[in-house]
């Protein structure tokens, strides 16, 4: 007796399933950062033919691809073509990579939720060294905030090669992070489907809550101001063109295998190009919100900072010079600087090298993303507004549950293939099969909370995903459209949903979006090739801030495996399938 | 009489004078301020002030050595600036015309630190002692960190959680299990046909028409 397939309870859970895994870190992270490096409001002209060109019709492809097929990737793609179950086992390759690395920040999130409920907050002030005269030596070089983050939570090593222990006060959070991915998994869409509703909407209501106190912030609008003026030159830099196709591109998850996963437990009349069109544009303008949120931040801690700049100044020159308290202020200090340096030269000269040029500009140009913006910058920001712990809590809850909905989708594009297939799901039990993977994931994750583990976060962060991706959608692309067929395909579309896809779509399929993936895939490759070594960003304790190092052989060893352990699978499942087929046609010959 | 009182007064002036002076010896820069720390009530630095701190530093000596010996007229106070800072040293009544060691003033202002700064409605950072640095205070540690406490009830509330789930579960498969058995024995298998891999009945739910030329089966075939 056949099993039917389980499914989602209405349409709307499967859309705010794929909405929580597509919207995840990446929105809140790296979309501000590309906005400010890359020409401000004029980053949205690419981003916005980006998704046009390559978001939406990748979406909605690998949607139909799983609605229609109704199996995990490995079994979609075997459908489409036999020679093609390499491309599923990549698929899976990857979310297996990602779902190692992806839940330590999960794990940090936890960490830092955990510590917001103190007063004052832990990394609102430094340490205080061991005869308590002053300050931790390496708190004072840096600050409070980035401490807090690279000693007591990190506990980072200098280098790569020194590995260190096991933090385990990080594979205590780590463990916990999977026991609630193991909760929300563990029976399938009936748990996952309940789960989506929290996901989804609650990084909603935080966001809002978010927009309301940053506009209030003082200062807030000279961040907005700064990262929203169109830089339009910046246009012509093919660097911003690459980096919105990019953006688009790993923002809604594409070739990770979820999304075909997600659409499996879809009723076959589902309307998913209606629900593409809706997410991708969902996934966008949370980007655009989460940077409105971010750049607001960003206005408020660089005018709390120039503010603080300048106080500190104006107490060294009173200081100095013993002049009266309130007789230099903001509005005056250029002008007291000039008067001081003309009737105290000797005296202004030795102080010179100590009085910094403050620049509000400087602040706000400090560009930064992935870790450093969600835990160093924002937490920096948190510590100075009122009633800090509530911020706090409500912004790592919201961290929390974009990670988490993101991790839903990634191990559903892992366990989906499992349980689709008869040996596996015969002999074990879904809650098994679920709480084994978790496992082998947490033992595997504990490498990250070592000492050096960060710099093992980059390789994989920067490395495990990024070409493997390009390669797999390029082929499912080229697969749909010219080994399965483009009539085909509409055909199928046409008796599930009922309408046939425009020439819009069949122009993106068959054209654009291929080419646009070909393009990108050659300027990463010549990217790579061309810097030569890689290198990496180590934290310097002595120095207090980050310092360049070259990888050692075995990261790049490393680094090769990951690369190759994913995109190698798409030619050994065509090659193994070619053998396989001529081994059964010699022993149907030889038995004729 | 009076020339020789006039002689003794200038002298003990100079002898201040020479005593009290910045970066002599034993002699401490205090800078104060009180804009900063009291904004709108802040109070002026006047004589009455200077007196209460000379009163302060007397109290710190006579508290930190035990002998009731230093008197106000002891602290000197020079240069005060409009900042306000000053500097001031201790002189030591018993020996003629001689400050009492830094290290000794050093260590009775740190005993007292905390009743200085309360004189005056003051701080650490506000009324500074430059050359003597203060303690700081730790922050409060309690005895179990607080994010230990917070994890811990997280992680019962999820392992509860998981373990009711797959408990349940279980119970549901055990129930299934009994109840196919049951129906096996009195029912026949009711197979689903697949069509290319997709159950039949989720085909016709939409796109699917019955076709007439075949419906009508039964009456092509002549009875027979």
């Amino acid at each position: 007796m056949e099993k039917s397939r389980p499914l989602w309870d209405n349409p709307l859970q499967f859309v705010f399933a794929c909405i929580s895994y597509a919207v995840g870190l990446g929105n809140v992270w790296r979309f501000p950062y590309l906005c400010q490096m890359y020409g401000g409001g004029g980053f949205l002209i690419p981003y916005l033919i980006m998704l046009i060109a390559e978001g939406m019709p990748l979406l909605y492809l690998e949607l139909a691809v799983g609605q229609r097929m109704r199996q995990g990737s490995i079994g979609a793609w075997k459908i489409i073509s036999p020679y093609l179950c390499g491309v599923g086992v990549a698929s899976v390759v990857v979310s297996f990579f990602l779902s190692m690395y992806y839940n330590v920040i999960n794990a940090w999130a936890f960490w830092y939720l955990f510590h917001s409920f103190q007063d004052p907050l832990p990394w609102a002030t430094c340490p205080l060294n061991s005869n308590r005269t002053g300050y931790e030596e390496e708190c004072e070089k840096t600050s409070s905030t980035q401490y807090f983050w690279y000693r007591q939570t990190l506990n980072i090593s200098p280098s790569l090669e020194a590995s260190g222990s096991v933090q385990w006060e990080q594979a205590l959070c780590l463990t916990l992070a999977w026991l609630v991915v193991y909760l929300c998994i563990l029976r399938g869409t009936a748990s996952t489907g309940k789960v989506v509703y929290v996901t989804a909407s609650l990084p909603y209501c935080v966001l809002i809550i978010y927009l309301i106190r940053g506009l209030t912030l003082h200062g807030a609008v000279n961040g907005l101001i700064y990262m929203f003026t169109p830089k339009l030159e910046q246009l012509s830099n093919p660097k911003t063109w690459i980096s919105a196709a990019t953006q688009i591109f790993f923002s809604l998850g594409l070739g990770f295998g979820s999304l075909i996963a997600f659409a499996s437990y879809n009723e076959p009349t589902n309307n998913c190009q209606r629900h593409a069109i809706i997410v991708s544009l969902i996934n966008s303008t949370t980007s655009i919100f989460a940077s409105i949120v971010t750049f607001s931040i960003y206005g408020f801690k660089a005018t709390f900072n120039y503010e603080s700049c300048i106080n500190k100044v104006i107490l060294l020159l009173l200081n100095a010079f013993d002049l009266e308290e309130g007789s230099v202020t903001a509005d005056n200090l250029n002008e007291m600087k000039d008067y001081l340096m003309a009737t105290y030269p000797q005296e202004y000269a030795q102080l010179a090298p100590q009085i910094k040029n403050c620049s509000l500009e400087a602040e706000l140009d400090t560009a930064v993303q992935g870790t450093g913006l969600a835990f160093i910058v924002y937490s920096e920001a948190i510590k100075n507004m009122e009633v800090p712990q509530l911020y706090s809590v409500l912004y790592f809850f919201m961290l929390l549950m974009l990670g988490i909905g993101s991790m839903l989708g990634n191990t559903a594009a892992i366990l989906t293939p499992l349980t689709d297939s008869r040996a596996i799901a015969s002999r074990f039990p879904k809650e098994v099969i679920s709480g084994v993977v978790c496992f082998v994931n947490c033992i595997i994750g504990l490498i990250f909370t070592m000492e050096a583990g960060n710099y093992w976060f980059d390789i994989f962060n920067d490395y495990a995903a990024t070409l493997s991706l390009l390669l797999i959608v390029l082929v499912e692309t080229i697969a749909v459209c010219y080994i399965y067929g483009i009539r085909r395909f509409e055909k199928d579309l046409y008796t599930m949903i009922g309408c046939k896809p425009n020439w819009y779509w069949k122009t993106m399929w068959a054209f654009v979006s291929p080419l646009l993936i070909i393009s990108l895939f050659i300027f990463y490759l010549t990217d790579y090739i061309l810097t030569g070594t890689l290198q990496y960003q180590a934290w310097d304790a002595t120095q207090g801030q980050l310092v360049t190092k070259d990888y050692p052989g075995y990261a790049l060893a490393v680094i090769g495996l990951l690369v190759a352990a994913s995109t190698m699978c798409i030619p050994l499942g065509a090659l193994v399938t070619f053998i396989r087929k001529r081994l059964k046609r010699e022993r149907i010959s030889t038995v004729a | 009489m009076l020339r020789a009182l006039l002689l003794t007064l200038s002298v003990v002036a100079i002898a201040h004078a020479e005593l009290c002076k910045p970066d002599a010896q034993n002699a401490f820069k205090v800078r104060i301020s009180i804009k900063t720390a009291l904004g709108d009530n802040a109070y002026a630095w006047d004589a009455n002030e200077e007196y209460l701190f000379k009163a302060m530093v007397a109290f710190a000596m006579r508290r930190y050595s035990s002998k009731s010996t230093t008197q106000i007229s002891n602290v000197l106070l020079c240069n005060v600036t409009d900042r306000v800072s000053f500097w001031f040293v201790v002189t030591d009544s018993s020996k003629n015309v001689t400050t009492v060691p830094g290290s000794e003033v050093e260590a009775a202002i740190r005993m007292n630190r905390n009743r200085i700064n309360n004189a005056f409605l003051l701080s650490d950072k506000t009324l500074q002692f430059l050359k003597i640095t203060s303690t700081l205070s730790p922050p409060v540690e309690p005895s179990t960190p607080v994010w230990l406490i917070v994890f811990g009830v997280v992680l019962c509330l999820i392992v509860a959680g998981i373990v009711f789930l797959i408990i349940s579960g279980i119970r549901k498969h055990k129930k299934k299990n009994k109840e196919s058995t049951e129906r096996e024995n009195l029912e026949e298998k009711v197979e689903v046909t697949l069509e290319n891999g997709i159950p039949c009945e989720a085909l016709d739910i939409k796109a699917g028409h019955v076709n007439g030329v075949f419906a009508a089966d039964d009456e092509r075939f002549t009875s027979l």
